[in-house]
């Protein structure tokens, strides 16, 4: 009995090496029908193919304009990440420090409360808002994003804020830092861990998401990697290959993060969750 | 005093006003239009009431949508939660490279939702039906993504596939929180495995299974982008979920003002289940 708690558990692992193949089967597929042609598919669906056919890529790259909407992803994620590390940090500061008074109070609840409202309901007025505006393009997509990121990012951000002693700035602020200076200089390099957190899962949402764009966004050269995926979707109906192809090439530059930042993505979103 | 408030005043301005102009007064602008007639082009439409209102309740089509919905909210919340408290009580266990496994089962929570749609619909039209006949499985020598009866199954199947993902990390750290020596007094009292697990790993991670109980009802009441990669709501309409009938009605079927009274119910839907949820599941929790 006691010894079972030291050994491996063979049953257990067995399970779970199963399931692991439900989740990564989608993935080899994926991979291997972005490397072959329609013969190679015909003689085996699921083989690893011994010829690669490199040249999918090469057209689907062609055909959707790859390079064109990884920029314009990379630039709509990069800048909304920073934005709302800049700005939501800064906002849940002034109200984490001053729940006390109603003003800040009632604000934090009108920030979070929008935790409720569903995209669809703002769906329709907002494209006529951000088309009068001139908004329809990737900077409205870098603020809309921003925006609506805003509610569960204060709500973590003002828990987390909350822990950190109010010493700290005391005795800053007797040195004679303002206000500002001490956000900057004390409070927001505190907060990395949150802000890592936040920027985690503001990156992945980001980069991800495909309503946004697919409402706002009607210049194809604005086009990002999702919205690419759907327009183009008719055109691959006839060639599966190039349509893997381009969907791998979609989905690796967050593949590729994840590798490497696999224990910090995990945790952070594990971190703000709980928060929640 | 005064004096002292002004920077924070002055720190929350631009996002109260950014978000005023993109939050709230759409959502108040939504809630205007449905009383109204607006196709959503033209310049002119009348205030009709709550007429929008009224008709939804007679059309088959939301009525269709919001039983689509449900439905597969109720079956995904389900089946996502046992799965990935499953999975989360393996990953606890004694085995070997853990992290790796943990790594790899968090990975479709990274992946565009759109794309794993697009792919599963392969799967389902070309692969599965493979194995469905040389397994003898009639049912899935078909694409069941064609079938009025069964396209819900495929959808909801690969709703649940991503959604594991993000609940069984969840339930993974509550799992983390608890004390090993509490299993050691159990163990001595001879505890079996199930009595073990109603009785001290269950209440224990209950906030957590509230926490994911409500995320995976609200995402899967939200669903929109699965379905359009998979089947665009059809057959028919079998599958189209309330998301994506305001989606197309609202900006390709002129009913602007018409959706927005949907968006307004779907919003109270929304709202009323979490709500419901969160204090039925707390009350469980203050229970234990």
């Amino acid at each position: 009995m006691k010894k079972s708690r030291n050994r491996t558990n063979w049953i257990v692992m067995t399970l779970i090496v199963l399931g692991t193949i439900v989740v990564l089967f989608p993935l080899y597929m994926t991979v291997t029908i972005a490397l072959k042609n329609p013969e190679q598919m015909r003689q085996s669906i699921f083989a690893f193919p011994a010829d690669i056919q490199w040249s999918n890529f090469s057209k689907a790259i062609e055909m959707t304009g790859f390079f064109r909407a990884l920029g314009n992803s990379t630039l709509v994620t990069t800048a909304t990440v920073m934005l709302t590390l800049l700005t939501n940090s800064l906002v849940a500061y002034a109200i984490a420090r001053n729940m006390n008074h109603k003003f800040f109070k009632g604000l934090y609840f009108y920030f979070v409360s929008a935790m409720f409202i569903p995209f669809q309901i703002i769906m329709l007025p907002v494209v006529k808002l951000t088309s009068g505006l001139h908004m329809t393009n990737l900077v409205g997509l870098i603020f809309l994003h921003t925006v609506y990121g805003l509610a569960f990012n204060i709500f973590i951000y003002v828990a987390y804020i909350r822990s950190i002693p109010m010493a700290l700035e005391e005795a800053a602020k007797v040195d004679g830092a303002t206000t500002w200076g001490t956000f900057w200089r004390i409070i927001f390099p505190l907060l990395a861990p949150m802000s890592a957190t936040v920027g985690i899962l503001t990156c992945l949402s980001t980069y991800n998401d495909f309503l946004l764009p697919l409402i706002m966004i009607s210049d194809q050269r604005q086009y990002t990697l999702p919205l690419v995926q759907y327009i183009f979707q008719g055109q691959f109906n006839t060639d599966f290959n190039l349509a893997f192809a381009s969907y791998l090439m979609a989905m690796l530059p967050m593949i590729i993060i994840y590798i490497f930042a696999q224990k910090w993505i995990i945790n952070g979103v594990t971190q703000g969750s709980i928060k929640a | 005093m005064k004096n002292r408030l002004t920077p924070y005043y002055w720190m929350t301005l631009p996002a109260v006003v950014l978000f005023f102009i993109f939050m709230t007064l759409p959502a108040l602008q939504g809630l205007y239009y449905s009383f109204t007639n607006w196709n959503g082009f033209g310049d002119t439409y009348d205030f009709i009431g709550f007429k929008n209102y009224v008709n939804l309740f007679q059309d088959s089509n939301i009525g269709n949508a919001y039983w689509f919905t449900i439905r597969f909210a109720v079956v995904a919340t389900i089946f996502i939660n046992i799965i990935s408290l499953l999975i989360a009580l393996g990953l606890n266990a004694k085995i070997k490279f853990r992290n790796f496994f943990r790594a790899v089962y968090f990975l479709p929570n990274i992946l565009s939702i759109l794309i794993v749609g697009y792919i599963f619909n392969y799967l389902f039209s070309n692969v599965f039906p493979l194995w469905g006949e040389s397994l003898g499985l009639t049912a899935l020598t078909t694409n069941i993504l064609g079938s009025q009866d069964l396209a819900w199954v495929g959808v909801v199947t690969v709703a649940i596939w991503q959604g594991i993902a993000f609940n069984t990390i969840l339930y993974l750290a509550g799992l983390q929180t608890i004390p090993t020596d509490l299993y050691e007094a159990s163990n001595l009292d001879g505890a079996g495995k199930w009595r073990e697990f109603w009785s001290i790993t269950f209440p224990l991670i209950a906030p957590f299974f509230t926490i994911n109980m409500v995320l995976a009802m609200k995402n899967s009441l939200m669903v929109f982008d699965l379905v359009v990669a998979m089947t665009d709501g059809g057959p028919g309409r079998a599958t189209q979920s309330i998301a994506h009938l305001i989606y197309t009605g609202g900006f390709k079927g002129g009913e602007f003002a018409y959706q927005s009274a949907n968006a307004i119910i779907y919003f109270i839907l929304i709202a009323f289940i979490s709500i419901i949820q969160l204090r039925f599941l707390q009350r469980r929790e203050g229970d234990v």
